[in-house]
């Protein structure tokens, strides 16, 4: 499954193996540029080479300032949000540079050509940024190296041949003499690219593949590190929204505008689409200023995706699970109607899961400045800063040049910075820095952004499997009905099925001979978005735990079941034996621990973002309460870039896989979500967080991505442990709502 | 009024009943304390104040004025404080990172009250929320912080 990534299909394929040619057209970017330009941001001079026909990752100077004391400012196409990607991209270009990634110093880069490594665009998310362009940032840290190596045998007038270079440091070992990177750089940049280089052998790589140390961590952990919420411009004022309750209202009267003009601090009330505002001299008397204001909300007619006043998430889900039909199809395999007819016998069930928040703890905000050459400067948590330069260049009415992007920090990714339109408050502050001529700061608090954000979409799935006279699988049938993310922010072609509607239901690794995935598309009427691993964060789960019902309908054990469904796939089925080995041997239970609460294993795989993962949960109850004590991943993505990271990603994923498994649920009643804050919408606090144990597998496939993949078997193991212990099957999220008293162990 | 804040006094003008948080943020420019939530529910705004853990954005100024108020900006200025910086470093605890000033906050907190918490301890007092799921790595650095 490619899940989220319909801009960045053919990307992978491209390159890997052939010569690297470069363009020579690089070669004039790269001498009017500099390898040494200080700390200044070349945004001009990253518009001024869009003209020019620009092969994407190739121009050195477009990434790369080496400094005079020999560090390396580097722009990242990628977004750095918490996944590591500022660090990886330091080894990657590092290695091949010969430049210690300590001595980097990484920044997201601004909009242009040169960055458009994701399949012709530009997007952080779907776990490709490591993938994506692992060849190309190798061969432009490799022909800035061989830019400074002829640099330096033109000072020291001997062949290039008789130079080596050690971290940040060319070196003539003939006659001892060495010359420090930063020494030459500003010559080095006035050579062409070279047209082909050679990369360093992967059995000499000293930072690829390694624990090096993230970038950013001393940072944020001492308050230094800043996140768009935090940044400052001088003249700059605050302001707060308060938001039509339903999306689609707009303000009417403003019954005591007058008596809030006069507020502290308070420098004008505004109007905007679907909301109003108060700008003031600090974020708590705009605040302050906007909540106190009495809207009446009026209906507005042709907003899309306008939220019905009587919408119920209750509702909805149980239209989605009477929505009847095979839908269209999207995997078959055999024909699985007629093994079905043919069956000794049949299990059916239906699963559901509800709409989740992303409830990243940055809350949404953007700082715009509309500079005096009639420019729109935005500082704005993004994943896409091309998206959203277009975007911001239509809203203000100016060419996309325009506008110069920063793309700062992210306070948690999650999938909620993309362009999502009206859950972006840079349109508001675009529109308030304009009406009162000064920058504008706009924060959306924290109950904004619960009536606002945009959410992972629920969805309901039919299963239906058939088993021979052995217990074995012979038929599944699988329809899930709703709507996927990638549809509704890319296009739906309505004779097609949205593959991120049924990712993780379909792509599945099991060798049932005759399947069939089908879809129901059902609109949904909320503003649904991306949630780390999208489809896969509910599918799997789906899937899984269908999985173990039918293991149990055929009295087989669901661990060697899989086993057994994966001796053709050896890459599977070691992943398989790996989890189980790391968590001493698979036991399914119940079993009585150490401490004597009765406990069970779960197991589930996924393959997710080109990745591959086996996961196996332990899990008691206590005073009805799930309580899970260890999660053991396996994770293959072929090749890594960074053990550590991956060891965190995993945690992470672990950490809201299980929060979503156990707690979280958005609920809707009369248009409006009933949570507008985390005392309302529980996310996984520590003392609930296991104990989590990586395994990882370098098998040698093509690269896999690593933010998202341990997310989705997460909680399929667990709702598989829950079931042995429960007596029951659990085929609804969260678990929270499972009555659990009296079965503890 | 008058707010001592790592050691400098500093004149604020503002509402009385404005949360500590928004006076650091907007009127001092100390941004590294951090707003998430706005009902002391996830800690990011976590500053200390007369060596207790104070969630700052429910905390009103006044009720502070004349009190040792500690932020993330001085961690490194405390001997406590240089510790925990060091075990989250060692540990490689961030990952976003926006809500860390918040937990080293916690976490120093703690240890100056309890130089050897036990585990129960830890648990107990280091309750922030953490959407990247750092928590193991949260205690461990805060074991090794009191180790140190």
């Amino acid at each position: 499954m490619n899940d989220m990534t319909p801009i960045a299909s053919e990307i992978m394929t491209s390159e890997n193996g052939k010569p690297f040619k470069l363009s020579r057209r690089g070669f004039l970017g790269a001498s009017l540029g500099a390898l040494v330009l200080g700390v200044t941001l070349p945004t001009g001079r990253a518009r001024a080479q869009a003209a020019a026909s620009v092969t994407p990752g190739t121009r050195v100077a477009a990434f790369l300032e080496i400094r005079p004391d020999s560090t390396v400012l580097f722009r990242s196409a990628f977004i750095e949000g918490g996944q590591g990607i500022f660090t990886a991209m330091a080894q990657i270009v590092g290695e091949e540079l010969d430049v210690d990634p300590a001595n980097f110093v990484v920044e997201g880069a601004p909009p242009g050509p040169d960055y458009l490594l994701t399949g012709g665009g530009r997007f952080t998310g779907g776990s490709m940024s490591v993938r994506m362009s692992y060849d190309a940032m190798r061969k432009l840290g490799a022909s800035a190296r061989h830019m400074l190596l002829r640099a330096a045998a033109a000072r020291l007038s001997v062949p290039v041949a008789e130079l080596s270079t050690e971290p940040g440091r060319v070196v003539h070992s003939a006659s001892g003499r060495a010359i420090p990177y930063g020494e030459i750089a500003d010559a080095a940049a006035g050579l062409p690219l070279p047209t082909e280089v050679v990369l360093r052998d992967r059995a000499d790589f000293r930072w690829i593949g390694k624990p090096v140390k993230r970038l950013d961590v001393r940072d944020k952990s001492t308050g230094k590190a800043q996140y768009t919420i935090d940044l400052k411009v001088d003249g700059m004022l605050f302001a707060a929204v308060q938001h039509s309750p339903l999306l689609g209202g707009e303000p009417g009267v403003l019954q005591n505008e007058a008596e809030v003009r006069g507020m502290p601090g308070v420098h004008s009330i505004h109007r905007l689409p679907g909301a109003v505002a108060a700008v003031a001299n600090s974020w708590w008397r705009a605040r302050m200023a906007v909540e106190a204001l009495q809207v009446t909300w009026t209906e507005a007619a042709g907003t899309a995706h306008a939220m019905p006043a009587d919408f119920s998430t209750e509702a909805h889900m149980a239209k989605l699970k009477a929505t009847t039909g095979d839908g269209l199809a999207f995997e078959t395999e055999g024909d699985a109607q007629s093994a079905l007819a043919s069956a000794a016998r049949v299990v059916e069930a239906t699963y559901d899961a509800p709409y989740l928040a992303h409830g990243q703890l940055e809350p949404p905000s953007a700082l715009a400045r509309w500079n005096d050459d009639g420019s729109l400067e935005l500082w704005i948590p993004n994943q896409a800063p091309e998206m959203f330069q277009a975007e911001a260049a239509k809203l203000a009415g100016i060419a996309p040049g325009k506008v110069i992007i920063h793309s700062p920090m992210l306070g948690g990714f999650f999938g909620r910075h993309f362009l999502y339109q009206t859950a972006n408050p840079f349109p508001q502050a675009i529109q308030l820095a304009k009406a009162v001529d000064r920058p504008v700061k706009l924060i959306w608090s924290r109950e904004e952004e619960f009536l606002r954000d945009t959410l992972r979409p629920m969805a309901a799935v039919r299963f239906r499997a058939g088993l021979d006279a052995s217990g074995m699988p012979v038929a599944l049938s699988a329809v899930a009905v709703g709507e996927g993310p990638t549809g509704r922010w890319f296009g739906r072609q309505p004779d097609k099925v949205d593959g991120s509607a049924v990712e993780g239901i379909a792509g599945k690794v099991y060798a049932i001979p005759n399947r069939r995935i089908g879809q129901i598309h059902v609109d949904d009427p909320a503003i649904i978005g991306f949630w780390r691993s999208v489809g896969h964060s509910m599918n799997d789960f789906f899937y899984e735990t269908f999985f173990d019902e039918m293991a149990d309908a055929g009295q087989q054990d669901p661990y060697e079941l899989r086993h057994r469904l994966l001796a053709d796939s050896p890459r599977h089925r070691t992943l398989l034996e790996t989890v189980a080995e790391l968590s001493g041997g698979w036991r399914r239970g119940p079993f009585t621990a150490e401490d004597g609460t009765r406990r069970a294993r779960g197991v589930a795989m996924a393959s997710p973002f080109g990745s591959e993962v086996a996961t196996i949960a332990e899990v008691s109850l206590q005073q009805g309460e799930i309580i899970v004590h260890d999660v053991w991943v396996a994770i293959d993505p072929g090749s890594i870039v960074n053990p550590a990271i991956i060891d965190a990603q995993v945690n992470s994923a672990v950490a809201l896989g299980l929060s979503s498994a156990l707690l979280e649920e958005v609920v809707y009643v009369d248009g409006v979500p009933q949570a507008r804050n985390f005392d309302g919408y529980s996310i996984l606090t520590p003392d609930r967080m296991p104990r989590v144990h990586v395994r990882i597998v370098e098998s040698g496939a093509p690269m896999g991505g690593i933010g998202e993949p341990g997310l989705p078997g997460v909680p399929p193991a667990i709702a598989n442990a829950v079931s042995v212990l429960a007596g029951k099957r659990v085929r609804s999220l969260p678990l929270s709502k499972l009555d659990l008293k009296g079965v503890d162990g | 009024m008058e707010l001592t804040i790592n050691g400098t006094k500093h004149q604020v003008d503002i509402e009385p009943e404005t949360p500590l948080l928004w006076v650091l943020r907007d009127e001092l420019g100390m941004t590294g304390t951090r707003y998430g939530c706005g009902l002391a529910q996830c800690g990011a705004c976590t500053v200390i104040v007369d060596g207790q853990a104070t969630r700052s954005c429910v905390t009103p100024v006044e009720s502070v004025a004349g009190s040792e108020i500690m932020t993330i900006e001085a961690i490194t200025e405390d001997s406590v404080g240089q510790k925990v910086v060091e075990a989250w470093v060692s540990n490689q605890v961030p990952q976003c990172g926006y809500c860390q000033s918040g937990q080293v906050m916690a976490a120093t907190a703690l240890l100056k009250q309890s130089p050897q918490p036990t585990d129960e301890d830890i648990a107990a007092a280091m309750v922030n929320l953490c959407r990247c799921g750092t928590y193991n790595a949260i205690a461990a650095a805060v074991r090794q912080a009191a180790q140190a």
